[in-house]
This record gives structure tokens, sequence and C-alpha cells, in this order.
């Protein structure tokens, strides 16, 4: 058993040097087929992820109001709001408040907001328990007079989700027209394989090899080559994306590199899909010109 | 060992290449199939090696209809049987030694098996000054030989030779008939399919003739043609 295992690798091996231009043409397609897999990959799961931290982190409706609104207005609107259901809790920001925060966010350069009139408003911070009401509890206090505009970041997930869902979509229709390429050049190395070894098979058939025992080599060919392209693909992946996570994860881009996914955590991930998606389409590309061509 | 019933081969609807062959050849016996080009003797190997299945009719090799047989199971009839062809079809890239092992290999013989027996196998058919040359290097009596050595390392019981002088002198064909003969006299029933006349007439064995895809002639201690 181990003996036939090492003696398929070998022969395995040795056709998939002899027929080396076609061999690099497949691991090739292969690469480039998983390359773009793992880019959109990687696109969709920060999008998702970033999604997830948005939703938990902007599960609030801030209401600017206008600036003529009394103390009393403002209370009375206070309470009404937090009548509502599904709102947990509601905050009052005035435009001082607004002014300070936006100092303190700006650290160092806090110094080009002095001696400017403020053009921040008071507004209302409400807490939702649920961001999915979000669009419902908006619906009942949108009308109110006293409100200027209302922001809530709900559309901007939800705009980002569909984005995620265009790329992945498209990816996938990407991926599924270069596998077929790859799946096709796989076919014809192997097809190119079995024809150098015509002879070879046709003394096996003559001595009574079984039909797995003829086919196995040619498998495991077509196993190496996916393989191969996937281990490719995945070290480009790694550096592309490690390349990009530094350049956005300095200060210049803090807003979005804190938001981006360590390589650690999608690698293994991406790993096991790639090993598995190379390792498929190897196989079913020397099991497609097996059947087409080796009559046993 | 062999028992052709009724056996008819027709290609392309009504051409027969074989009609109504009946036919028995016992274990241990040496058979020559004789007859021109086109009269059936390739149709005749392709039906014993279910390369080709008969159109009427039943083929019983080792008490086995072959005619029955699933596609899974024509490895293990095959390994019954050894093959040895007028071109040799031996693996160019691969040295004497390396192409008798490898049938042993193929049928998933130990490493210590192998090594054990391809040197016994050597010596039997002459070539063990020769392992370690490759195809290209001998004569072609001697490729032959290989041919011959690879056909019978796994101890068929029947060996199945076509056109086995085909492409040799006739001094080499004298030796490889001779050899074919050594064979035989060791248990192994052999069938050789031949046009080469003065070998069949110098062994004295029986033969069977086809012509046209019928059988015309079987006779015990024969001649290739009727000697009357």
């Amino acid at each position: 058993m181990l003996n036939s295992i090492a003696y398929n690798i070998s022969e395995g091996t040795k056709s998939l040097w002899r027929n080396r231009g076609m061999s690099i043409a497949s691991i090739a397609s292969v690469s480039a087929s998983l390359f773009v897999l793992g880019i959109v990959l990687a696109i969709v799961l920060n999008i998702n992820n970033f999604a997830i931290i948005a939703q938990k982190q902007f599960d609030n409706i801030q209401v600017f109001l206008v600036d003529e609104m009394q103390a009393d207005d403002i209370a009375r609107f206070k309470r009404k709001i937090e009548n509502i259901s599904g709102v947990s809790k509601v905050d009052f920001e005035s435009k001082d408040m607004a002014m300070q925060k936006l100092k303190e966010r700006w650290e160092d350069d806090a110094y080009l907001l002095d001696g400017l009139e403020n053009p921040l408003q008071n507004s209302m911070i409400i807490e939702l328990t649920d961001i999915r009401l979000a669009d419902e509890v908006v619906g009942q206090i949108q009308d109110d007079a006293y409100i200027d505009s209302i922001s809530y970041y709900k559309d901007v997930i939800d705009k980002m989700l569909t984005i995620s869902r265009i790329i992945s979509t498209a990816g996938l229709a990407i991926i599924l027209l270069l596998s077929i390429v790859s799946l096709f050049i796989i076919a014809n190395t192997i097809k190119i394989a079995l024809y150098a070894r015509k002879r070879e098979i046709n003394i096996m058939k003559y001595i009574g090899a079984t039909n797995w025992f003829i086919r196995w080599p040619f498998i495991i060919e077509g196993m190496m080559l996916g393989f191969l392209g996937s281990a490719i693909a995945l070290g480009a992946v790694y550096a592309l994306y490690t390349f990009i996570f530094s350049k956005l994860g300095t200060e210049t881009y803090s807003l979005i590199g804190g938001y981006l996914l360590p390589i650690s955590t999608i690698f293994d991930n991406i790993a096991v899909i790639f090993a598995s998606m190379g390792i498929g389409i190897g196989v079913l590309g020397s099991l497609v010109s097996l059947r087409r061509y080796l009559k046993v | 060992m062999i028992k052709f019933d009724n056996v008819s081969k027709a290609y392309k609807g009504d051409k027969y290449a074989l009609k109504d062959i009946n036919l028995d050849i016992k274990k241990g016996e040496f058979v020559f199939l004789v007859g021109s080009s086109g009269a059936g003797k390739s149709t005749f190997i392709k039906l014993l090696l279910k390369e080709e299945s008969p159109t009427i009719g039943s083929i019983v090799i080792n008490d086995i209809d072959t005619s029955q047989l699933s596609r899974r199971k024509i490895p293990k009839l095959r390994r019954s049987m050894g093959v040895v062809f007028q071109d040799f079809r031996l693996l160019p890239n691969k040295t004497v030694y390396e192409n008798i092992a490898f049938a042993m290999e193929i049928t998933g013989n130990k490493a210590k098996d192998i090594r054990r027996k391809v040197p016994t196998i050597l010596s039997m058919v002459g070539l063990s000054d020769k392992a370690k040359s490759y195809p290209s290097e001998l004569s072609g009596g001697e490729q032959q030989r290989v041919g011959i050595a690879r056909a019978i390392i796994n101890n068929p019981a029947l060996l199945i030779a076509d056109e086995p002088t085909g492409n040799l002198d006739p001094k080499n064909a004298t030796e490889i008939m001779k050899l074919l003969k050594d064979i035989n006299n060791r248990g192994t029933t052999v069938l050789v399919a031949t046009h080469a006349k003065d070998q069949v007439d110098k062994m004295m064995q029986r033969v069977i003739a086809l012509d046209h895809g019928r059988l015309v002639r079987d006779v015990e201690r024969g001649l290739y043609n009727d000697a009357k």
C-alpha cells in the first residue's frame, strides 16, 4: 500500500516534470483564479467585518435640532422620544458639548477651531435597543418641526453590505470563469501526459493493471498542479494583503486601518479554501481527461 | 483451458471477422493459429484478451465465461495470461531489468519478490548479462526475449504470442520458437498466432487455421498448409 502511494507520487511527479511547459501553464491558471478569489474574499470579509463593528458602534441615531429651540421644548422633545418603543436612552448634546468633543478628537490641530463661531448644532443622541428598529423610530419623529436633520448609520451600513454583495457576486462569477479555464488547462495537461505514456498504458492494460492503478498517477499529477497553484496564490495574497495592511495601518489612514482585519485572522480560512479548491480543480481536471481519453 | 462455443464476431453490422468458431484448447497445449492477414487471427486474440466481446457465442477461459465478465474483472482475467507482441512493446526509457520488473510492480508484487524473481526469469531467457541494457541496445531477438520474460514473470496459465517472430530473421525466429516451446514444456499453455510457415512446419504442433473468419482446419501435429 505504502509502496503504491510512493509509486503514484513518483510517477505523477515525473510526468509533471516531463511536461514542464503545460505544468507551468496549469499552475499559473490555478494561481490566477485563486488569487482573484483571495482578493474578493479579503474585500468581502473586511466589509462584512466593518459592517458588524459599525452596527455595534453606531447603533444610535443623531437628531440635529434647529437653533431656535428653547430649553423646555428640548426637555419635552426628549421625553417624547423616550416614550417611543425601541429607544433605550436619549441624551441631549448641546452645540458647545459637540464642539468640545470635536476639539478632543482633533487633538493638536484643535487650535484651528479657536475663535470660530460654533457652526455645530444641538442634537439628541438616541440609543436603540436594536439597530433594525432605526427606520421605525426615525419615521415617528421625522415630521417634528424642531428637527433640522437626522443622521443615522443604517443606510451607510446597508450600502456597504450591498457593495459587499455586488463584489462577492461579481467576484464569484470571475472565479467561476477562471476556474473553468483552469480546469480546461489542467485537463489538457493531463491529456498530453496520457499521450506521452500511451505505450506504457497500453502495456499496463495487457499485463492486467487495474483501471485505478493506471489512473492514480494522473490524478496525483492533477492534484499536485492544483496544490502548487493554490500555494503560489496563497503566498501572493499574503504578500499583497500584508503590504496593504501596513500601508493603511499607518496613522494617515488610521480611520480605515483600524477596521482592517489582520492577516492572521483570515489566513487559515483562506489557506483551507485555496488548498481544497486548488486540489479540487486539479482532480476534476484530470478526471475529465481520464474519462474522455483513457479507454480501459 | 480455452473453449470457443459457436463464436462469431461482426464489425459494423454484418461484416464478420470471425464466424461460427468452435474449439477447445486444453491446459498445457502448444497451438499455432495460422492464416493470412485478414483471416481473423487478430480478432481471435482480441477476443481472448477481452479487448472485444463476441457478437454471438461464448468464450470460456479457465472456467470463466468472459462474454459475461464485467469490465472491472478484466484486469484479473489478463493477469492469468501473458502477451508477446510482434513489435515487442518494451518501454524505451527503462532497462531490461526494469521492463520486466514493471510487470510485477503494476500487479502489486512486493519489492522483495521482484528482486528475487526478475534475475531468475532473465537467466531463463538467457539475458542475465543484459539486465542493465536499454532496449535500443539489444538485437530484435533479444528484445523479444525481454518481451517473453515480461509476459511470463507473473506465472500466467496461458501465453499468447501475436506474430512473435514477425520482425526477426530466421535464426532468431527459431530460437524464439524454441523458447516458447520450453515455456510450454514447463506447463504453460501457449498460443502462437503466426504466418511463419517454416517455423510451424518445423515444430509439428497443433495447427488451427483460419480463413476469412472461418475455422478451416484443426489438426494435431500439423503443418502450415494441408499435408496430404
